[in-house]
């Protein structure tokens, strides 16, 4: 599961929906995979928005990835500078800063393989194995 | 011929032997890849989005979500999540190497993603599952009702979805858009080759409150 993932996921309990302590899942016992993919920074552009940089800070340090920036960067950032022609490709089509990387490794690239996730809201635990987190729900949960 | 809804539970009937069975079958495979270009064509997607694919089995429409748009794929290539209740399902996905995100989940549970997470969402051939009940404690209104609630909530303003379903019938039809109408969403049924053997029907829900520009 891609560290994006994790930045939009919620617990699945009921009781937890209005708790904000249900959002992160906190990662324990997590082994890691770096899974390599293309930038796709239109891709990053539009989703920039929608982060939640603080949570994927604390999820950063909980997992013991280097310090991300204190602040989510800018979205003119992710895109190369343009002096002396450089840093644009074939028909003017934009190309990633090291921002843009930076945060593609992060966000798209880091998986968990394996662990568990934890609401801190209520302590449940889903399991993640070779990636696929279990959400389902004993019927008493749901 | 009997539906397999009738017979068993999805995570019971899509066991290891009817999960090779329906991702092998190439017939099932060009099926597939049609409806899930025709949702795309209804999503009106111009960038690279963030996509919710529910019911997403083998990763047979996640595989095309993944492709650029030169490949035909509009606005792509996309980032998806997919969730399935069937794990025999998803470890084809797995051996197969897709890039989407995968969740052992049921629909019919809700959605557990925070509010205006996904751009898009589609379903192909899963949401007539809903319409089961298999316990006592649960009625198909009220998986219907936390499906399409959750999923409201986390589609972004303006945001669209496309489900792609078998309705057993005309009743099940108004029941599964009244309950996507009741949560929020608006919603329009579309039938290609309505009448024949080979009628597909499309739910296309939109959430107001943003610019439709994809
Ligand atoms: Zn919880």
């Amino acid at each position: 599961m891609k560290l994006l993932t994790l930045n939009f996921l919620t617990c699945a309990i009921k009781s937890c929906k209005t708790s904000p302590a249900s959002f992160p899942l906190h990662p324990r016992d997590a082994e890691l995979e770096i899974v390599e993919a293309d930038v796709n920074l239109a891709f990053l552009q539009n989703i920039l928005p929608r982060l939640m940089w603080a949570e994927l800070r604390t999820i950063a340090s909980e997992l013991g990835l280097p310090t991300l920036p204190e602040d989510i960067p800018e979205r003119e950032a992710l895109v190369e500078g343009r002096g002396e022609g450089e840093g644009e490709g074939e028909g003017g089509e934009q190309i990633p800063s090291q921002t843009a990387k930076d945060l593609h490794r992060v966000l798209l690239e880091t998986c968990i393989q394996e662990g568990k996730l934890v609401c801190g809201n209520c302590g449940h635990e889903y399991a993640v194995k070779e990636g696929v987190a279990n959400f389902l729900l004993p019927g008493h949960l749901v | 011929m009997s539906r397999p809804e009738d017979t068993l539970p999805p995570d019971l009937f899509y066991n290891d032997t009817e999960s090779r069975k329906y991702t092998t079958s190439s017939r099932i495979q060009t099926i597939q890849a049609t409806m899930t270009h025709r949702a795309l064509s209804l999503l009106h997607l111009t960038t690279p989005s963030l996509i919710l694919d529910i019911g997403c089995g083998s990763g047979l429409s996640g595989e095309i979500l993944s492709l650029p748009s030169s490949s035909g794929t509009p606005g792509g290539p996309h980032t998806w999540i997919g969730l399935d209740i069937s794990s025999s399902m998803l470890s084809i996905a797995l051996e197969k190497d897709v890039t989407g995100d995968l969740f052992l989940a049921d629909a019919g549970q809700g959605v557990p993603f925070r509010p205006g997470t996904f751009d898009a969402a589609l379903s192909i051939s899963a949401i007539q599952w809903l319409c089961n009940a298999e316990t006592s404690e649960e009625s198909p209104e009220g998986r219907l009702k936390r499906f399409f609630g959750g999923l409201y909530a986390s589609l972004r303003r303006g945001g669209r979805a496309v489900c792609q379903f078998y309705p057993k019938n005309d009743a099940q039809k108004r029941m599964v858009s009244a309950a996507a109408v009741k949560a929020g969403f608006g919603a329009g049924l579309l039938e290609d080759d309505p009448g024949t053997k080979n009628a597909k029907t499309y739910l296309v829900l939109t959430v107001g409150g943003g610019e439709l520009d994809g």
